[in-house]
């Protein structure tokens, strides 16, 4: 939980050596409601920071998914696509959406962490 | 222009609800349990509706204020029995719609509920038709809440002895604490239910009063999933005023003494419409995989040829699958014809679908 990084736009990472885990934050989840679709980059698609990376369709409206960092998809979630719900269920655990091979771990220092998140997502909400 | 609030505002923010602007006010869009939960409880249960933004307009008159109105909405006034309910419209020169509206006869004349973005030019509209010989007015002292889902009929009745014997598209006059209240067996669900119109100062009582007998408030977000499975125009997107009645294909609520004889605004391109060859048709759309199609997404034909426009599209939580409505060209409505759909500029696979694609029968 802890090594967890956050972006602006609402997507968490997670880092294990060259390795991060991306999704939709808790936050996001519930702003966006009960998730009934999701469109998810191809593997071996080369996806740049802060570039559209998929799409989340809720009964309300459709969003887009942006990369929190660059680098190449090595594998998506495709239990998500199959039972989007899991979203809401468990957004930053099963509910991931695509791994990436990291182009530049510094990118990933320009991300917060849990607590400025926490503040930032408490604050755009109001 | 500052954002209203309904009679219900603080009560529904006591239960948790998003609030979302919509027509001017401050409606709630969802409660704390989201809207697929919302809209299965009223497919399996009962779900409280606060639709008091829409307009509820009453005209006193008689027998000329039928003539009269008959001009402008084009149903049957004249044979409508007291406490019946028609689904009509208010037709532009064009034959376009300015706003879809229930009317029903009352004692007094005719009471008319509009949608909450039309009602105010609506009530223009009307007063130029019928100059100053008839009193009209627009309730602000009423609020409306919709009761609707399986188990309505039951819990209505422990509250307000005798909805029970009302008949779908029907209403009458019943009591609430030394007061007046109009019910109506009706809704916009699918599913049999009734709309209350109620004084502003019970309604809170009334809604705790059902909400603590197991009804569950339900919101816009979930009005809009359960109204489109079911069918049924949203005006301002289904519907508008450049559609014709024929071509929303609701030429049903048009009765044939009017599609006859006409004497109403916009008969002529309404005839026309019926008489001629229509250049396209309201259909429903069902995407094949699980892609959601929204307003404003564009209709292929297989031989790629651009054949129409998306006008609603949500996922479906009782048929479990996307569906939406659009208009297409005629030769393209017929159900099971096979279309493309472009969305964020990727092709998919749908079909033309029956209406409703839920269905359920109503209490006649």
């Amino acid at each position: 939980m802890s090594n967890k990084k956050f972006s602006k736009q609402h997507e968490w990472v997670s880092v294990e050596g060259d390795a991060a885990t991306i999704g939709i934050t808790k936050h996001a989840a519930e702003m966006l409601g009960d998730i009934v679709f999701v469109e998810l980059p191809k593997k071996g698609k080369n996806v740049e920071k802060e570039g559209q990376a998929g799409v989340v369709e809720s009964t309300k409206a459709a969003s887009d998914v942006y990369a929190p960092i660059s680098g190449e998809v090595v594998e998506t979630n495709q239990s998500i696509i199959d039972n989007p719900s899991k979203i809401n269920s468990d957004p930053e655990n099963e509910g991931w959406f695509f791994k990436l091979k990291i182009k530049d771990k510094s990118e990933i220092d320009t991300l917060m962490n849990k607590e400025e998140y926490d503040k930032f997502a408490k604050e755009s909400s109001n | 222009m500052e954002t209203q609030k309904t009679a219900l505002y603080d009560y529904h923010k006591s239960l948790g609800a998003k609030f979302v602007p919509f027509a001017g006010y401050e409606m709630p869009v969802q409660y704390p349990s989201g809207i697929i939960e919302e809209h299965k409880l009223t497919r399996s249960n009962a779900g409280l509706f606060d639709v008091s933004h829409m307009g509820q307009l009453l005209i006193e008159g008689n027998e000329d204020l039928a003539i009269e109105l008959e001009k402008i909405i084009p149903t049957d006034l004249k044979t409508i029995k007291l406490n019946q309910s028609k689904y009509s419209f208010l037709t532009n020169e064009d034959g376009g719609i300015y706003d879809d509206l229930i009317v029903t006869k009352v004692k007094k004349g005719f009471s008319i509920i509009l949608n909450a973005a039309c009602k105010n030019n609506d009530f223009k509209i009307i007063k130029t038709a019928l100059g100053n010989k008839f009193m009209i007015t627009l309730h602000k002292n009423l609020s409306l809440i919709a009761l609707q889902g399986p188990k309505s009929s039951e819990i209505l009745e422990k509250n307000i002895n005798g909805v029970l014997s009302l008949k779908f598209m029907n209403g009458n006059k019943f009591t609430y604490k030394d007061e007046d209240i109009y019910i109506t067996r009706s809704g916009y669900t699918g599913e049999d239910g009734f709309e209350i119109s109620i004084p502003n100062n019970l309604v809170e009582d009334f809604a705790k009063k059902l909400i603590t007998q197991g009804v569950k408030p339900i919101g816009l977000g979930a009005r809009d999933t359960l109204r489109l499975e079911a069918g049924l125009c949203l005006y301002g997107h289904d519907i508008n005023e450049s559609t014709t009645p024929i071509e929303a294909n609701l030429k049903w609520a048009i009765p044939k003494r009017r599609r006859k004889e006409g004497g109403f605004v916009g008969y002529t391109k309404i005839r026309s419409d019926m008489n001629g060859r229509l250049t396209r048709l309201r259909v429903g759309v069902k995407p094949e995989g699980k892609i959601i199609a929204r307003e404003g997404v564009k209709i292929f034909s297989k031989d790629d040829q651009e054949i129409g426009l998306i006008t609603s599209g949500t996922f479906g939580p009782s048929v479990n699958s996307p569906i939406a409505m659009g208009y297409v060209k005629y030769d393209f409505s017929k159900p099971g014809t096979k279309i493309i759909l472009e969305v964020r500029g990727k092709k998919y696979g749908a079909k033309i679908s029956e209406l409703p694609f839920y269905k359920k029968s109503y209490v006649r």
